[in-house]
């Protein structure tokens, strides 16, 4: 079987061949990372946090149980590219529906396939995230390409939550799946009404707030804090998202005024925009962190999570205010993995304990949010 | 919470000798859990009765006991030692049963000692299914259906509940001892009957089957601060059903979604919390339904085993050695990853490759055995292959294999050659691919190259889809290269530069291409150097390259990058012994490590390669840079040439090494140590035959034929009985004794239906003759006796498997002189620098050289615990140039204040069937020693050791071969006897006996009718079996009487020199309290001695 050849650009001038994979024939460019989560190919191409960029999977074998309804973060396909060692050409999983192949090409997105993975973590690792361009075809000008590669924008700055927020406002309607744990409490009266601001919100945050209790709506980006406070929520969600977090001014704002007013808990983007809204920074990692089995210690507890992460942006604990306090730590470089305001019933993370793909260790942060609506004013 | 300041002293219990189902993963484990403790300060006391072991050196503990581990002995150890608490969890079954056994009696409490790593409790949860089960029960994990039954009637009671097939598991045996399916009920009721013999409390689980389902492990560790990760996970490619000792395993986990893996690793977690396992490693079992994700549970041993040695080395996090600092107080976020040296040792490994393991079964030692796979563990040993895909990992692993085959197929002129249009040859396929048996993976072969569909391979086999299909494109590549070399000239031109390097990418060796290519491998591997295709080496480095790592432990694959940078110090690779197999085992690799040692005490970078994940040698800690790589020529040459080394051990690892000499030479690598025409001279018989000659040296007289008349010749020249063998055969394989000129025919027959051009040795037999062995060291100027033992029983019997004494008890002081200065002259005629053994036999006063082996022993390790000198280690140091004379080694003192004495290990429970009578192939899988002041009580401790406690008293069996009804034979039944044992034998033997004015009580063979001496020994009325086979082919009634006492765990001597030797250690039993010594103590009593 012939296979149309494929080009791999990076800023830096490395091009790299391989193999044609996804939508052939399409292009794909955006910031090239690394996951170096074993499972959840699936979660990982469909969370929105993604966007803007490419994924190399760090295990070999992607493809494998290929795609299924159920193991998706939103409604489509959100990174814009995937680099793999294997793709694998069978699919093999009682739950599967289609090929990660078909399930790529039906969404348009391009990959490579039969790269040096690795070199090109090492290679990630030492000179830090970069632009990049997957070409496929006959003939490419590898230099072309890394010319390409240099004009893809940066990510410093680059505020892409309206690419993948909601156009408007929605209620969750809590979806099937109760047998796969994380929805241990299904079944509960929702006793808390939870507005979620969504900069790119994950599938599987609804599903566990919903598994929790509560009864969500889901907001724009771009909401204010008069819009939030319209739905009458006992609590306030932060979600995740793509992009610079400083870049999201709107959002910032939005959550400074909300701050004090429900109890706010933010994940990953929603941490970042917590910690930017009480006058933090934030800054860009060399790499970031994209995995599942990043040890997080909880300060308070002394407890170790293995955590699920997904964040090129981390806030600087240096900068926070009197007011908020570093609750949790990456244990693998000691940046800040959460905070929490001493002044406000407010917290975020910055990994995912939604998981999906990756551990379970960190639910109880979601009891701990709904803990804090018990508190005040149902 | 840092490391516990109460404890001082701890002692860690080994796992003994090696059996099958309890490997030298176990030295792996207990050396890294003494290293650690010691260098945290604690005194570390340890108790292993086997010598084989790298733990057992004496500088890895404070104080090491090579005693039996029982309870009698451990309490002897903890008197003397008072260790204020016990690590049992890094010795395997064994360890964890002593442990409970300590503490029913009462010993724990009575001397305040604390139980680290596991409680029990924990064991007792973990390890009685009926707390298991309840346990699961309690945090509502699925589980199959069954429960256990304590007799006959309520197992047949349950099995109309479970239904058919279902499985059956005795409590509390290694490596699943007495299991199996049954699929009806005749099968049932034999295999309930003998799981309740079995099981040491009676009981057995009779539990719905699984078979089929997926299977899947977690290695998992906890803290005492509760924090749990995952270190590895593992998926068989043989479904449930196949012991997965005897399963194709792959890490990680290929076919689950993250849903079914994090709800996997939920439940892992919640067991090892409700099992509380506090500190350390456990291992989960679980099994998927293929068709609705239906997961159970189905066991967890609450300690390191087998997988976790597997999954230290696939992953690069060492388990053992972790699990051993949480048992003394610090949690996983205090502990620094050992690979990254920045980050901590609280995460989950993430892997970037691909690591395949593949059982290594020698069925062929155990012909009478069936080579189908079950419940009960088989395989002998196990290689390990990393790569960047299955199919890569897959084939390098069976390379590893060294059992002739190349790869997943083509890799045998007739695979190449297969039919795919043999339609008649398809019915037998399709039974054996609904078997799962030691050639699965090859008759998975055969079905893909005959284009049978996926749906219907899993329908037969219920392999993994994505498995069969990965397989398929190996074979897809491989009919590709055959078709398109087909249709050329050079078929060689077939392998463009883009098609060799998918075929390595794909896992291709050099001799598969060769042979698809109708080539030869020097052809493709300079071909493929001309097209500057190479492997690069990536690293284990536990994160997936997210993090730089400073430890040198390489993998080969092809891809781009290269991360291997050979160093440009003094460097010398050790080439390992590859898949423990019978005939070579830890032995092999105690000496490689030793090396390395060495080599790294003088400056030296040791480089290993080797593809064992069992042994200590492949612990990236134990060497200065690991590869581990299969061990065969081109995967040996590709890091040789990579890494340009000074030179290259291949006399410590065995044959493994030894088959390559000659090859790596040729190609100019730099070898040091005894040459390989040494070796040669020494291996050829022609030319070893035509040097005693030379000198002067006795051997027994011999010839070689090609035919049953030159056969009949020979023997007749040089006198019956002989003992024959096809000369290419090592370890023992095929070798037979005839005493007539009948069976001396028939074997010839069988051996020139073989193959009749290999030439058959036959050598004059030299019956009763008492046989040693003699090791020692030479740096080609100087040969320095390391050690000489006796062996107990007569020659005849491989001397892997017979028992043997240090120093020799009954020799006269000039046959010892002849032995010291034949050893010295052979040592110096072949050239010896390094290691030499020479097997001895002494018969009518004369003393004859058998045997010389210019390289590593099985014995080295035993003459080094027994002596004290590291022979291995001085070796080394000779092969890199010093001199003896510098390095003081002390030579061999026969007159040494104790007796060391060396027992084996055979694997006969495991194959119902087969013969247990020794004879000249080896057949052992492992030794225990046992070392007192006196001959006598050595030999209690080694029979006890090696599971043959000798009784006080009770009734002795005797059934001697009209051979052997001799005065000697009525000295030991006098012997016994006067020790106030009551003597029953068979009506010949009575007679016999009554001869000798013995009285015996006469005894029914099994055939004369009932009752019969089986029904007294399975009846508790025989304490011991003295029965000496008839010269050639036992009866059946000996089958079965050998099989009877092996189930009953009643001491059976099949040689009169056994029985002969057990008596003074009887005595002992009688009439001495018998005490532990350490090492240490053994050692400074013979220094001040001097």
């Amino acid at each position: 079987m012939h296979r149309l050849p494929a080009i791999l650009a990076l800023e830096n001038g490395i091009t790299v061949s391989g193999t044609a994979i996804g939508a052939i024939g399409a292009e794909a460019s955006g910031e090239l990372v690394f996951n170096t989560a074993m499972t959840g190919y699936q979660e990982v191409l469909t969370d929105p946090s993604y966007k803007g960029q490419i994924v190399t999977f760090t295990y070999p074998h992607i493809g494998n149980y290929g795609v299924n309804e159920e193991d998706i973060e939103s409604d489509r396909v959100q990174a814009s590219g995937m680099v793999v060692h294997e793709l694998s050409r069978v699919t093999s999983n009682w739950r599967a529906s289609t090929s990660l192949q078909s399930y790529l090409e039906a969404s348009g997105v391009a990959g490579i396939d039969g790269v040096d993975t690795r070199r090109i973590v090492r290679i990630l690792r030492s000179e830090g995230a970069m632009r990049c361009v997957i070409a496929h075809g006959e003939g490419l000008d590898p230099r072309e390409l890394v010319e390409r590669a240099r004009a893809v924008p940066d990510m410093n700055g680059l505020d892409l939550t309206p690419l993948v927020t909601t156009a408007a406002p929605y209620h969750y309607i809590p979806e099937a799946g109760g047998e796969w744990g994380y929805a241990q409490l299904a079944g509960e009266p929702k006793r808390f009404r939870v507005t979620a601001i969504d900069f790119g919100i994950k599938r599987n945050i609804l599903r566990q707030l919903s598994a929790y209790g509560c009864d969500i709506t889901v907001l724009p980006a771009t909401a204010t804090a008069a819009d939030v406070m319209a739905t009458e929520p006992d609590g306030i969600f932060l979600s995740n998202g793509p992009g610079d977090p400083a870049a999201v001014t709107q959002g910032i704002a939005t959550v400074r005024e909300l701050i004090g007013q429900r109890p706010i808990f933010g994940i990953c983007l929603g941490h970042q925009i917590l910690a930017l809204a009480v006058g933090a920074n934030t800054y860009k990692l060399t790499f970031g962190h994209r995995g599942a089995n990043h040890p997080v210690k909880n300060l308070d507890t002394e407890a170790i999570e293995i955590t699920s992460q997904n964040h090129g942006f981390a806030v600087d604990p240096s900068t926070l205010p009197a007011n908020a306090r570093v609750t949790h730590v990456n244990l693998n470089d000691q940046t800040c993995s959460g905070i929490a305001l001493t002044d406000a019933p407010a917290f975020a993370v910055q990994y995912h304990p939604e998981a999906s793909p990756g551990p379970h260790d960190s639910d109880y942060l979601f009891r701990q949010f709904v803990g804090m609506m018990s508190g005040v004013g149902v | 919470m840092p490391r516990r300041s109460d404890l001082q002293c701890i002692l860690v219990i080994g796992s003994g000798p090696i059996v099958i189902g309890q490997a030298c993963e176990f030295d792996y484990s207990g050396t890294q859990a003494c290293k650690v403790l010691k260098e945290e300060g604690y005194r570390v006391v340890l108790i292993n009765s086997n010598p084989a072991t790298i733990m057992t050196d004496p500088n890895i503990a404070d104080a090491t006991y090579i005693e039996p581990i029982t309870p009698q002995f451990i309490e002897e150890v903890i008197k003397k030692e008072r260790p204020d608490a016990i690590l049992p969890t890094m010795g395997g079954q064994v360890a964890l049963n002593a442990a409970v056994a300590l503490h029913d009696q009462g010993i724990l409490a009575a001397y305040g000692i604390e139980l680290i790593g596991s409680s029990i409790e924990s064991i007792h949860k973990a390890e009685d299914r009926e707390q298991f089960m309840e346990a699961m029960q309690r945090i509502g994990m699925d589980m199959p259906r069954g429960g256990f039954v304590h007799d006959e009637a309520a197992g047949l009671a349950m099995i109309e509940h479970v239904g058919f097939p279902a499985i059956i598991r005795p409590s509390f045996t290694l490596g699943g001892t007495g299991g199996g399916i049954a699929y009806n009920m005749e099968e049932f009721g034999e295999l309930l009957r003998a799981g309740l013999v079995a099981s040491p409390i009676k009981r057995v689980l009779v539990e719905e089957s699984v078979i089929g389902w997926k299977e899947y492990e977690l290695e998992v560790m906890r803290d005492k601060a509760d924090n749990v990760v995952i270190i590895c996970s593992i998926e068989n490619v043989d479904p449930m059903g196949v012991h997965t000792g005897d399963s194709v395993t792959v890490a990680p986990a290929q076919t689950l979604t993250d849903r079914e893996y994090q709800r996997m690793r939920d439940a892992a977690l919640k067991i090892i919390r409700e099992i509380g396992v506090e500190t350390g490693g456990s291992n989960i079992q679980f099994a998927l339904n293929p068709t609705n994700g239906r997961m159970i549970v189905i066991e967890m041993n609450p300690r390191v085993s087998r997988s976790s040695a597997l999954a230290s080395k696939a992953t690069g996090f060492p388990i053992a050695k972790i699990a051993a600092k949480l048992a003394v107080g610090y949690r996983l976020d205090e502990i620094l990853n050992d690979i990254t040296k920045k980050t901590p040792s609280c995460f989950e490994p993430s892997i970037d490759y691909v690591v395949v393991k593949f059982p290594r079964w020698d069925f062929e030692k155990f012909r009478e055995s069936d080579t189908s796979l079950g419940v009960q563990m088989k395989s002998v040993g196990e290689a390990m292959a990393f790569g960047q895909t299955f199919k890569e990992a897959l084939q390098k692993s069976i390379r590893s294999l060294e059992q002739g085959r190349f790869g997943f197929g083509f890799d045998r002129p007739n695979d190449v050659a297969f039919d795919r249009s043999a339609a008649d040859g398809q019915d037998p396929l399709i039974q054996r691919l609904r078997r799962r048996t030691s050639t699965s993976m090859f008759d998975l072969y055969e079905a893909l190259v005959g284009g049978m569909p996926t749906t219907e391979i899993h329908a037969l086999t219920k392999y993994d889809p994505w498995f069969i299909e990965q397989c398929r494109e190996i074979v897809d590549l491989g009919l590709q290269v055959q078709a398109g070399a087909a249709a050329l000239r050079d078929g060689l031109e077939v392998l463009t530069s883009s098609l060799m390097r998918r075929c390595k990418q794909f896992g291709f060796s050099d001799v598969q291409l060769a042979l698809l290519t109708s080539s030869t491998e020097s052809k493709v591997r300079a071909r493929r150097v001309s097209q500057g295709i190479l492997p690069v080496y990536k690293t284990v480095d536990t994160c997936a390259a997210e993090f730089e790592s400073e430890t040198p432990y390489h993998y080969s694959t092809y891809a781009d990058e290269n991360e291997a940078t050979p160093k440009q110090t003094r460097k010398v690779i050790i080439l390992g012994s590859g898949p423990n197999r019978i005939g070579q085992g830890i032995e092999f690799d105690y000496c490689c490590v030793q090396g390395v040692f060495a080599l790294r005490e003088q400056g030296y970078e040791a480089i290993m390669i080797n593809c064992n994940p069992e042994t200590v040698s492949t612990d990236y800690d134990t060497t200065s840079r690991l590869y581990f790589e299969p061990l065969t020529y081109e995967d040996v040459m590709n890091i040789i040439e990579m890494e340009q080394p000074e030179g290259v051990v291949v006399t410590f690892g065995g044959q493994t090494p030894l088959k390559l000499a000659q090859r790596l030479q040729d190609a100019g690598v730099p070898l040091i140590g005894t040459s390989p025409d040494g070796i040669d001279l020494a291996e050829d018989r022609q030319r070893f035959g035509d040097l005693l000659d030379r000198l002067g040296i006795l051997c027994p007289p011999w010839g070689t034929a090609l035919s049953e008349e030159e056969a009949v010749a020979i023997a007749e020249r040089i006198g019956y009985p002989v003992l024959v063998r096809p000369s290419y055969v090592l370890g023992g394989r095929a070798m037979q004794i005839c005493y007539r000129e009948e069976s001396l025919r028939h074997y010839m027959q069988r051996a020139i239906a073989q193959d009749p051009t290999r030439p058959v040795l036959i050598d004059h037999f030299l019956e009763n003759a008492v046989e040693f062995d003699v090791d020692a060291v030479s740096d080609g100027h100087q040969t320095v006796i390391g050690g000489i033992m006796q062996h107990i029983e007569e020659a005849g019997i491989h001397s892997g498997d017979s028992s043997c004494v240090l120093p020799p008890h009954s020799i006269a002081p000039q046959h010892i002189d002849t032995m010291i200065s034949t050893t010295k002259r052979l040592a110096e005629a072949l050239d010896v620098i390094g290691l030499i053994n020479i097997q001895y036999a002494i018969q009518h006063d004369t003393v004859y050289v058998l045997e010389v082996n210019p390289r590593a022993s099985r014995t080295v390790p035993f003459v080094s615990k027994a002596t004290g000198t590291l022979l291995a280690k001085i070796a080394t140091r000779v092969m890199i140039g010093e001199k003896l004379s510098d390095l003081q080694m002390q030579p061999f003192n026969p007159q040494m204040s104790r007796v060391a004495i060396k027992e084996s290990v055979f694997p006969f429970t495991k194959f119902p069937k087969v013969n247990v009578f020794l004879g000249p192939e080896m057949r052992s899988t492992g030794e225990v020693m046992g070392m007192d002041s006196t001959f006598g009580r050595a030999i209690v401790k080694s029979h006890i050791s090696a599971g043959n406690a000798l009784p006080a008293s009770g009734n002795v069996f005797i059934s001697l071969s009209s051979h052997d009804k001799t005065q000697r034979a009525a000295d030991v039944a006098r012997g016994y006897s006067d020790l106030g044992f009551t003597p029953l034998a068979t009506t010949g033997t009575a007679a016999f006996l009554a001869s000798h004015a013995i009285q015996a009580r006469p005894v029914l063979k099994h055939y004369e009718g009932r009752p019969s001496v089986i029904d007294d020994i399975a009846n508790g009325n025989v304490h011991l079996v003295i029965n000496t086979p008839l010269g050639e082919n036992a009866r059946y009634d000996e089958y079965v009487m050998g099989q009877t006492a092996m189930k009953y765990k009643v001491p059976f001597f099949t040689t009169l020199a056994a029985a002969e030797a057990s008596l003074a250690g009887i005595r002992a039993l009688r009439e001495e309290e018998i005490t532990s010594t350490s090492l240490q103590e053994h050692y400074a009593t013979e220094h001040s001695g001097h």
